[in-house]
């Protein structure tokens, strides 16, 4: 019995950090229809920023949740300015500039902090489900999603901004034409989008080594959820990231982590084929 | 047709090569060594220690007055931690630079994308890496620890520490297959029970379900021969589920490459790991290195297990040439088969005729406040492993890497 | 295209044959047939990319797979032809189902990005974790994560112990990628090519037209793939080691980039695109200034800022300009393009 419970924690995990490492790029692709492939690059840069903090004696909680989403969201935004701006609308050529600026910043970091594995220490102890010690860590993640999915979708429901967001997202002229400066509107977008893969990143530093290539390992995932999430933001995120999450926790568990990769991916590919449109394209048209 | 083009082509390489590269004639009275190692990419992390030991090495070499009144010169290469780049550089060091020895190759995969160059060109090789043993190669020298020399140790200290039923998590790649197998033997050997294997690809970073799942099992003993910054997730998510007092751990890789010093005291401390080499070493001989690390580069924090072990090669490979007397191929291979030993920062290194491994120290070390901290020294291990099968005073046209049948 | 084929047929090969009798004076052989190889590949691409409009994210799956195809089957057998046919055949089978499953499916664009990447995943991570001796096909063991050495490399058909290699095996290389150059040109001007390329311009113009889209995008992909293919094979070869890597995203995304720097939509582009930045990786390795990573994603990141159509375009741009300058006035190209003469008039 507590091994089932163990398990369930464990998915919830699992949906959690897929939806934590997708959010960022889904802000960015769904609002803007930027597929921004140096997506794992901002994560691994907020993982540094959260442990170059950290070593500066600020608490770990504040360098997490303020520090590295601040700190990446401001590398995001001279992205926009210098390379994003001049690609609106080109969407293989948005891919192909972030993935070099991706490159870019991997030899960036690796010459500023050097290649060995850094890291910080998980801030929360483990604790006992029955006979078994779970990592409580896993809890916050799932705590840190949950929030992050509600503050998104009251942002875009509630406040005049996110109006402004969703209009621009379904008639970028018609929202032009009402006087919305669509040059602004893109770039807080690819702030916000930024800022969240940098809290991500955050989030995730102290369960993992990092390395400056660490990024690497987030991408393919991120880019499958939220295309198979397809067009509606929250919804989308949402459905893709439960199935995969939950497909590949199963599977994890039942034989090893390769199968669960693997059937990751294979779930991934039988959607796209059977939903085209992604899963909010067939299921929930229409809705952030 | 053919011979008047190639006539010119030689021709004109040569002009090309004497104007363009007039350092070429100076260097012509110099001894080449090539290295070939990734220090850029994502095994950097073992890659540039390396190359700054072998740096090291060949200044002490050439401020000794070099070899056989030469000096040496290195031509490197960092091949990206990209395999294709390996054969590419590993043709450019024979053909083009004609280099007089190869050091270099990490991964095993690197390596066996080279030998068969360097025995093809008849360039000596050292390969200067902890590795999952077995190659027999007359053309290859071999200086790192094998699994059976490591894990024999480390496996009956182990066990008497915690108890009989083990758990092995190991990476997925020749390496950890391989180790894995050993563990088992000598587990089984001290009376122990292996009690679940399972295997990880190098980019596996999530362990939780896994961590669940060993506790389902309840060992008294996880032995975690995981490689690379993805698997360091491991040894953090164990201490973060609390399970660090419960379950004792040990591994066969942890801290090769400095992993050791990311990690907190409360997460690293009590780690049971056996290597040829430790900072922590309290001997002259690591003193004086240490020293001259700092010397050269500041701060000598980076050394690791294969960084000396690429000094030690090096050195090796030094004392042999000039015990023969000769660059000759044949002469110093045929010197380092006589059984030639240095001493090295990590203790007393012995060329193994039968296999060309080396008859090295091994440690048993606990990892302590970032450190390891040394527990008992068994001096001059066998390669034994490779010893079962490899014999090139019988067969020195031998040329394959064995899987050791246990 | 202007001219006859048997005109371009006569131009590759005089091309071709300068080329091979030059470039080995000023790089090694032994260098230049792995940036011949890496041409051919970036040809797959820039063929089902460039002239058949299909974004493929994975084509390292069907270079890996004909590397692999090539190394399984050359254990198993003991010499190298009928493997180097298999390496062809088993990618373009693979991506006649795939492409048979995505286009009948009807995916866009992204998505077919994202499937042929998430193969290309599945396949990396498959044989990645493959180390165990469990994994063996026939003879040959799959060696997981440090790839399958050893095997026998390239023969004279017939003669098992005739092996081709070094200088002999540079020219080999050289004269298939010029033959599946050539064979590429001619596809593209046969009618197949024309309704390729109006399929990239407007799919659902074509398949109003009574063209069946669908068939011909599967038909088109599985000849990249048998490209891609014979690229691996021929890689296995000059390596003599396969490894998972071959397979790996950063492998796909390379091809990519060779594509885009040499320019899409022509053939000589992504070839010249391939050799000079695989030569650049190369030469990048010499020196320990400044990081390689770096260095190759920004010159992607100017590339598509500054130069989005590549190389071959760009300069094919200023060779018209010129030409037209220079050209004694009457020639049928001014009347043919007035707007450039008034072009250059203003400039």
């Amino acid at each position: 019995m507590d091994l089932y419970a163990v398990v369930l924690v464990e998915m919830l995990y699992g949906v959690a950090s897929l939806v934590l490492i997708s959010a960022g790029l889904a802000v960015v692709f769904g609002m803007i229809k930027v597929i921004n492939l140096a997506h794992g690059e901002f994560m691994m840069m907020g993982g540094y920023a959260t442990i170059t903090a950290v070593n500066l004696g600020v608490n770990v909680f504040v360098a997490m949740l303020v520090i590295a989403p601040v700190a990446v969201g401001l590398i995001g935004l001279v992205v926009e300015r210098l390379v994003i701006r001049h690609l609106y609308g080109r969407l293989v050529d948005t891919m192909l500039a972030t993935w070099g600026l991706s490159l870019f910043f991997i030899g960036l970091v690796t010459m500023v902090f050097g290649n060995t594995t850094t890291g910080i220490s998980t801030p929360i102890p483990g604790f006992a489900i029955g006979d078994y010690q779970v990592n409580g860590y896993n809890f916050f993640i799932i705590l840190v999603s949950a929030s992050l999915l509600v503050v998104m979708l009251s942002v875009l429901k509630g406040t005049r901004s996110g109006l402004i967001a969703r209009g621009t997202m379904q008639r970028p002229d018609m929202a032009a034409a009402l006087g919305y400066n669509p040059d602004r509107i893109n770039m807080a977008t690819f702030f916000c989008g930024s800022a969240l893969s940098g809290l991500a990143g955050a989030v995730l530093a102290p369960l993992v080594g990092l390395v400056p290539t660490s990024g690497g390992a987030y991408i393919a995932k991120a880019f499958i959820t939220v295309i198979a999430g397809g067009p509606s933001l929250i919804a989308g995120l949402l459905s893709s990231a439960s199935l995969f999450g939950a497909v590949n926790q199963i599977f994890t568990f039942a034989i090893s982590p390769v199968v669960g990769e693997v059937a990751l991916l294979v779930a991934a590919v039988v959607l796209l084929r059977v939903l085209p449109k992604g899963v909010t394209g067939t299921f929930f048209k229409g809705r952030p | 047709m053919s011979l008047n083009r190639r006539k010119f082509l030689t021709a004109a390489a040569a002009a090309a090569s004497a104007s363009t590269l007039p350092r070429m004639a100076i260097g012509a009275d110099s001894i080449k060594l090539g290295s070939i190692l990734d220090t850029s990419g994502i095994f950097d992390a073992y890659g540039t220690p390396m190359d700054m030991a072998m740096r090291l090495a060949v200044n002490e070499l050439n401020a000794a007055g070099g070899l056989l009144g030469k000096q040496v010169e290195v031509v490197a290469y960092d091949t990206q931690s990209d395999m294709a780049l390996y054969s590419q550089y590993g043709q450019k060091l024979t053909r083009q630079d004609r280099v007089d020895v190869v050091h270099g190759g990490i991964l095993s995969a690197s390596r066996e994308a080279i030998r068969q160059i360097m025995r093809k060109s008849r360039t000596l090789y050292f390969y200067n890496v902890l590795y999952e043993g077995g190659v027999c190669d007359r053309n290859i020298f071999i200086n790192g620890v094998t699994p059976a020399q490591q894990v024999e140790a480390l496996v009956p200290y182990a066990m008497g520490k915690s108890g009989r039923t083990v758990y092995i998590l190991a990476a997925d790649y020749n390496y950890g297959q391989i180790t894995a197998r050993w563990i088992q033997k000598f587990v089984a050997d001290n009376g122990g029970e292996t009690v679940g294997v399972d295997f990880f690809p190098l980019d596996v970073s999530d362990f939780g379900s896994t961590i669940a799942k060993i506790q389902s099992v309840g060992p008294d003993l996880v032995i975690a021969p995981l490689v690379g910054g993805a698997h360091l997730s491991f040894f953090r998510q164990w201490a973060a589920a609390g399970m660090k007092d419960r379950i004792p751990l040990a591994s066969t890789t942890m801290g090769v490459g400095n992993e050791h010093k990311v990690l907190t005291p409360e997460e690293g401390d009590g780690i049971m790991v056996a290597y040829n080499y430790s900072q922590e070493l309290d001997t002259p001989a690591n003193g004086a290195f240490k020293e001259k690390w700092s010397a050269a580069y500041g701060d000598s924090s980076l050394i690791h297990e294969i960084a000396v072990s690429n000094y030690q090669g090096i050195m090796t490979w030094g004392e042999a040439v000039r015990q023969a007397g000769s660059l000759d191929r044949e002469a110093v291979i045929a010197t380092l088969e006589t059984g030639l030993s240095i001493d090295g920062p990590a203790g007393r290194v012995t060329v193994d005729p039968k296999t060309h491994h080396a008859v090295l120290d091994v440690h048993i070390m606990e990892i302590d406040g970032q450190g390891m901290r040394v527990v008992e020294t068994l001096p001059q291990r066998q390669p034994i492993d490779t010893q079962a099968v490899c014999d090139l005073q019988a067969n020195p046209d031998d040329n394959t890497q064995y899987e050791i049948q246990i | 295209m202007p001219g006859s084929l048997t005109r371009d047929a006569i131009t590759i090969a005089l091309v071709t044959g300068v080329l091979v009798w030059v470039l080995p004076l000023i790089i090694g052989t032994y260098t230049l047939t792995v940036l011949v190889i890496y041409g051919m590949l970036a040809l797959s691409l820039g063929l089902i990319w460039g002239f058949g409009g299909i974004l493929c994210f994975g084509q390292a799956a069907f270079f890996g797979l004909g590397a692999y195809a090539y190394a399984i089957s050359a254990i198993n057998i003991g010499e190298s032809t009928l493997p180097m046919f298999l390496a062809v055949l088993v990618p373009a089978a693979f991506a006649a189902l795939l492409g048979a499953m995505m286009f009948y499916g009807r995916l866009g664009d992204v998505y077919l990005g994202v499937i042929t990447l998430v193969v290309t995943l599945i396949l990396f991570k498959t044989v990645n974790s493959t180390a165990g001796p469990q994994y063996a096909i026939g003879n040959a063991r799959l060696g997981g994560f440090n790839g399958i050495p050893g095997f026998p490399t390239l023969n004279v058909p017939g003669l098992p112990d005739a092996y081709i290699w070094g200088d002999g095996y540079f020219y080999v290389c050289a004269a298939l990628l010029g033959l599946v150059y050539m064979l590429v040109t001619a596809l593209l001007r046969s009618s197949f090519g024309r309704v390729a390329v109006g399929i990239r311009e407007n799919e659902t113009r074509m398949s109003l037209m009574g063209y069946d889209v669908r068939a011909r995008k599967t038909v088109m992909f599985a000849i990249g793939a048998a490209i891609a293919g014979l690229a691996g094979a021929l890689f296995a070869n000059w390596a003599e080691i396969v490894t998972p890597s071959l397979f790996s995203l950063g492998q796909s995304a390379e091809i990519i980039i060779w594509c885009i720097v040499g320019g899409l939509g022509t053939r000589l582009g992504p070839v010249l695109g391939a050799a000079g930045l695989a030569y650049l990786k190369f030469l990048l390795g010499q020196q320990a200034l400044i990081d390689n990573a770096l260095v190759t994603g920004l010159v992607l990141v100017l590339f598509v800022l500054f130069l989005p159509k590549g190389i071959v375009p760009a300069l094919s741009g200023l060779w018209n300009f010129g030409f037209v300058r220079w050209r004694l006035p009457g020639h049928i190209h001014q009347r043919r393009r007035p707007r450039g003469r008034e072009r250059t008039r203003n400039g």
